[in-house]
């Protein structure tokens, strides 16, 4: 089954982060490689990537006088969308094990929610 | 004679090279080498022991001369096979295919190991047609057989010991199911190219049939899925929408697999002792005689589910038991034993109490539980068929 990991970074995750030594971003990089390495191994990592900082967000708004975009998050919006995974478990309770093993999991807010699939029973007997 | 004989043969032939290789044309020209080489030695040096292993093994060293020829495609299991030289073993002994079912659905592995190891080995599927089948990256399907493999390093290729058989045995029964069951509920066109999972698993059921002909449970399985399958031309509308079993056109379901499966299920019934599978075959076969949907002998089908409820509680068997009671004693009733089971809170008990307030005359409740149901699978097909269902209740004169 497909789960989507979606990581939040807030206000304090990021000063964290900014406030590392080039050294420990680093070895936070490196956590993250061996990290994906292992998914690699286990083929249950699909894909993932890190976004690009929250202040490069553009918003796309449609509506009945057309369309316009416009720069950046709501300042209020504390929790950004800093990274995603989409993973491949044989079970939901994986899913959430890999997710607690991101390396920022212990700053960040994470998200796992399961993907619709294309099978299911609509033919029982009704 | 020569010629018949290797008329008779081509089939054979060129199915097992499929299986172990894919690639439909390129087998089919290794096959075609073999049957020229065989029509130019038999004449002359004999016909071999074996002529279906002599063209097997033949058109195999051919096919692995093609793959030589085009190193630049070879893929790794490709050569995997290549290292192997095939030998007349290709084509395996009765009680190996056992062996091999019961290894693949080994209780160290997790189910989804066992499902892509049994295709993969037993079904002789590629690992990209499994990873298709599936709607998963290739690697994923690759590093599950593999992991699987290594955890089976250790463990004998030898028929487990005769106490723990029947438990083996279910285990391979499972798997089967959920391959069928895979199949039988993706969305027609969900994947290009996919696999027949359902075919496969009724051929795979079929060969575990004839090895265990006196196993009622295995006789079921072949005979649900048989039954099941059946149904498959009229399960969708011609916008891809499913029909319902109600609404089908019965005449489009396959009769001669209904009249299989029925024989199947009858002897099984009445030979060996009853088990879960036989009870589910035994629903379908009764669903599948009725020659309309008002003809359905649903006092029967009850009488099963309260079987069926003893044998293998469930909250799918609770919930499709209360479909037949409405049918048998009204949908008050049902509804009624619905309101008192608690432990049915799932998105299928929204779609029971849907349609049991839809047979009760309250369209704007069925709307309501629909839409719940709706919102709440995990399922894309099954989501817009419930959107559907709750659009047309609302739109229904009652019927």
């Amino acid at each position: 089954m497909k789960y989507l990991v979606l990581i939040y970074g807030n206000p304090a995750s990021r000063a964290a982060w900014a406030g590392m030594s080039d050294e420990q971003k680093a070895e936070g990089l490196r956590a993250y490689q061996r990290f994906h390495e292992e998914l690699e191994r286990t083929g249950e990592r699909i894909v993932s990537e890190r976004l690009a900082a929250p202040e490069l967000t553009k918003q796309v708004h449609v509506r009945a006088d057309g369309v316009s975009t416009t720069d950046g998050p709501f300042a209020e919006i504390k929790e950004q969308l800093a990274g995603f995974y989409l993973l491949e478990c044989d079970s939901e309770a994986r899913a959430l094990e890999i997710a607690a093993r991101i390396p920022e999991a212990p700053f960040a807010t994470i998200e796992v929610r399961p993907v619709m699939g294309l099978t299911g029973d609509v033919d029982f007997e009704l | 004679m020569i010629d018949s004989l290797l008329r008779d043969l081509i089939p054979q032939v060129l199915t097992a090279l499929v299986r172990r290789y894919g690639d439909f044309g390129k087998c089919e020209d290794a096959v075609q080498e073999a049957l020229l080489a065989a029509a130019v030695q038999w004449p002359k040096d004999g016909v071999p022991d074996n002529p279906k292993a002599w063209l097997i093994t033949t058109a195999s060293r051919r096919r692995i001369e093609m793959w030589r020829s085009e190193a630049a495609r070879i893929r790794r299991e490709e050569t995997v096979a290549a290292l192997e030289p095939p030998s007349f073993e290709l084509v395996p002994q009765q009680d190996d295919t056992l062996t091999l079912l019961l290894l693949c659905c080994h209780p160290a592995l997790s189910r989804p190991s066992q499902v892509a190891l049994t295709l993969r080995a037993v079904g002789g599927l590629t690992t990209a047609e499994i990873a298709r089948a599936y709607l998963v990256p290739e690697p994923t399907i690759g590093q599950r057989i593999s992991r699987a493999k290594q955890k089976l390093r250790g463990a004998e290729f030898a028929l487990p010991p005769q106490d723990q058989l029947p438990e083996r045995v279910a285990a391979v029964l499972q798997v089967l199911y959920l391959v069928f069951t895979e199949g039988h509920t993706a969305s027609s066109g969900s994947a290009v190219n996919r696999v027949e999972l359902t075919a496969e698993a009724i051929r795979l059921a079929r060969q575990l049939h004839a090895l265990l002909p006196a196993d009622g449970e295995v006789a079921g399985l072949l005979a649900l899925m048989l039954l099941t399958d059946a149904r498959r031309p009229a399960r969708t509308g011609p916008d891809g929408i499913p029909v319902p079993l109600a609404e089908q056109n019965r005449s489009r379901w396959d009769a001669s697999a209904i009249a299989e499966g029925s024989a199947l299920i009858e002897h099984a019934l009445t030979t060996t002792p009853v088990g879960p599978y036989q009870l589910q075959a035994a629903i379908a076969a009764v669903h599948d005689e009725a020659p309309t949907a008002d003809d359905t002998d649903w006092p029967q089908i009850l009488l099963l589910y309260d079987l069926l409820q003893q044998l293998a509680p469930g909250p799918m068997v609770d919930l499709n038991r209360l479909v037949a009671l409405a049918r048998v004693e009204g949908p008050a009733v049902a509804l009624a034993e619905l309101d008192a089971t608690e432990h049915l809170d799932h998105y299928r008990a929204d779609v029971v109490r849907a349609h049991l307030l839809e047979l009760s005359g309250d369209p704007r409740g069925a709307h309501d539980c629909y839409v719940r149901a709706a919102q709440r699978t995990l399922s894309l097909p099954e989501r817009e068929y419930f959107e559907a269902r709750a659009l047309r209740v609302m739109s229904e004169k009652p019927r």
